[in-house]
């Protein structure tokens, strides 16, 4: 019985100390603190995992809480970076933004849809309700079953700000909660019209030309395709030495390529 | 020797004790987290606007979730209606008509459907049920059909278990006082059995109703969780439940809040349902 109680008592030690031990880390040098957009901070987390494995020396702490809250930390200084996914507004524009990448968003349909072309009103027409049917867009006579994305969400914030234009997306549309999810309905769905990120279009959905121009990485980049939102970094005056390692890397050509690969579109390849 | 034993015996006593008290302070922590977190809000925007609000947009500043507590106790009711009748079949064929190697056979295979993850459910909905709705009835598919049919199957084990054990507690005299009256097998069981297990038969609706209330996974995936009170039974909706895994991931500041007063709407709508259960079952044991 005793031995049992020691077993046990010097277990807890065990645990208590071995949670310690992430202190430690702490007498490494180069802190660099990030904060802010929920849809960037994925992937600066993904970009701060690469640059810890080159870069044993620094420690990069990323955190959300969205693009507001992202800049607002950096106007006071609490953070080294701010991530945000929208532009700045003119009372922000103190701060020193640094495009990473951008993030096109894809107006997508299953492909038994006949449709190719939809322009930017239509589209908002579709989400605030107005258009319910796709006779009215030149298709068979059927209920148009439009996803949108959960509230508080980056990509339904970008999509909101770019094709609603403060228009309210209508309570009678359905909402999914991940990029993943709305991609599942519309390919499932004959009828459905969702948006995702660029990234996640396959086969399995048709990505829609919007005014006529179709979302691709050369669209995006040529500024043709209007659906897109920066992904910024944001700095008070010019980036700290330890911060600006950082920057320097996520601009590279490694990590413009990680980014690449999370199918968003590098500012240089 | 004997000091030894009676020692060991206090020890265990106390840390059984222990055990048993610490679900209680679970249950309290729980109770004063989600209190804590969702009251302020009531406070600040009104007990009124959020019960009985028609428009949730917690980024704007709206946070009535009126809509989702009627969605909730209409995926409620749909799953009743549909696992209610089923799961009193079950229980009756099981306490009345099943021979013993059947009831072997039918007793582990609806654990077994108890113990399968709601996501699981879910999953089997979006894939077969969904696209049914869709093509038989039309719509999206996403509705409150579908999501009473899935939790309506979901419900089951309870409903079974819980009416199953009323149903066998019927005293044998009853079944063969009414037989030898010259009843039918099938009369004894509507007219005699089942009006005597009558009040567990209702609390296995209540925590059926309960189960479904609170089911949430399988509930995001097959609802459509669209905002609005669905007008027909083909139309997309949102539960209390759905509103609050859907959506924390993303939420801070009052959004978050606002997920924490609807977790308190729901939490005093399942100790109603559960006390009124358990009154239910009481009643039947004072008898």
């Amino acid at each position: 019985m005793g031995k049992l109680y020691l077993s046990i008592i010097l277990s807890f030690f065990l645990i208590i100390t071995s949670c310690n031990r992430g202190n430690v880390n702490n007498q490494k040098r180069h802190l660099v603190n990030i904060a802010g957009s929920t849809s960037v901070m994925p992937f600066t987390e993904k970009l701060a995992e690469y640059f810890m494995v080159g870069h044993p020396e620094y420690i990069v702490n990323v955190q959300s809480g969205g693009s507001t809250a992202g800049i607002q930390a950096c106007i006071n200084g609490t953070v080294h970076i701010g991530m945000s996914s929208r532009e700045l507004k003119e009372d922000e524009k103190v701060l020193n933004e640094i495009v990473i990448c951008y993030d096109g968003i894809a107006i997508i349909v299953n492909p038994k849809n006949p449709i190719n072309d939809l322009t930017l009103e239509q589209v908002r027409n579709i989400f605030s309700g107005k258009v319910k049917n796709w006779k009215d867009l030149g298709w068979i006579n059927r209920r148009i079953d439009a996803v949108t994305r959960e509230e508080g969400s980056g990509t339904r914030g970008a999509f909101e700000e770019l094709v609603m234009h403060k228009v309210h997306i209508d309570d009678g549309i359905m909402v999914q909660d991940s990029n993943g999810s709305v991609k599942e309905v519309v390919a499932t769905d004959p009828y459905a019209i969702g948006y995702v990120s660029l990234g996640m279009v396959d086969k399995k959905v048709k990505a829609l030309k919007i005014d006529g121009v179709e979302p691709s990485i050369e669209n995006i980049k040529q500024k043709k395709y209007k659906v897109v939102r920066p992904f910024l970094y944001l700095t008070k005056g010019k980036p700290e030495a330890d911060a600006q390692v950082f920057i320097d890397f996520v601009l590279s050509k490694e990590g413009q390529g990680i980014l690449k690969k999370e199918g968003l579109v590098p500012v240089n390849d | 020797m004997i000091e030894q034993i009676k020692q060991r015996e206090e020890k265990i006593r106390w840390i059984l004790t222990f055990c048993a008290l610490s679900s209680l302070l679970f249950l309290f922590l729980i109770f004063a987290f989600i209190l804590i977190e969702g009251l302020p809000l009531f406070y600040k925007v009104g007990f009124s606007n959020i019960i009985f609000g028609f428009k949730w947009a917690p980024t704007k500043g709206s946070f009535g979730i009126f809509p989702m507590i009627v969605s909730s106790f209409l995926v409620t009711i749909g799953a009743l209606v549909i696992g209610g009748p089923l799961g009193l079949g079950c229980a009756t064929y099981l306490a009345e008509y099943a021979g013993k190697k059947r009831k072997i056979f039918l007793k582990p295979a609806l654990e077994l459907l108890a113990g399968i993850p709601s996501v699981v459910y879910g999953f089997l909905g979006v894939i077969y049920i969904v696209p049914f709705v869709r093509e038989v009835f039309g719509g999206s598919g996403f509705s409150l059909l579908s999501t009473s049919v899935v939790l309506g199957i979901m419900i089951l084990p309870t409903v079974i278990s819980i009416s199953y054990d009323s149903l066998m507690s019927v005293p044998r005299a009853y079944r063969e006082g009414s037989l030898a009256m010259g009843a039918t097998k099938w009369q004894t069981t509507w007219r005699v059995v089942i009006p005597s297990a009558r009040s567990g038969i209702l609390a296995s609706f209540i925590l059926g109703m309960g189960r479904a209330v609170g089911e949430t996974m399988a509930v995001i995936m097959v609802a459509g969780n669209a905002l609005k009170i669905p007008s027909s039974i083909l139309e997309p909706l949102r539960t209390l439940t759905s509103n609050i895994a859907l959506e924390l991931a993303y939420a801070s500041g009052d959004h978050r809040l606002g997920l924490f007063s609807t977790g308190v709407v729901l939490l005093i709508i399942i100790m109603i349902l559960n006390y009124i259960a358990n009154f239910v079952i009481r009643k039947k044991v004072i008898k």
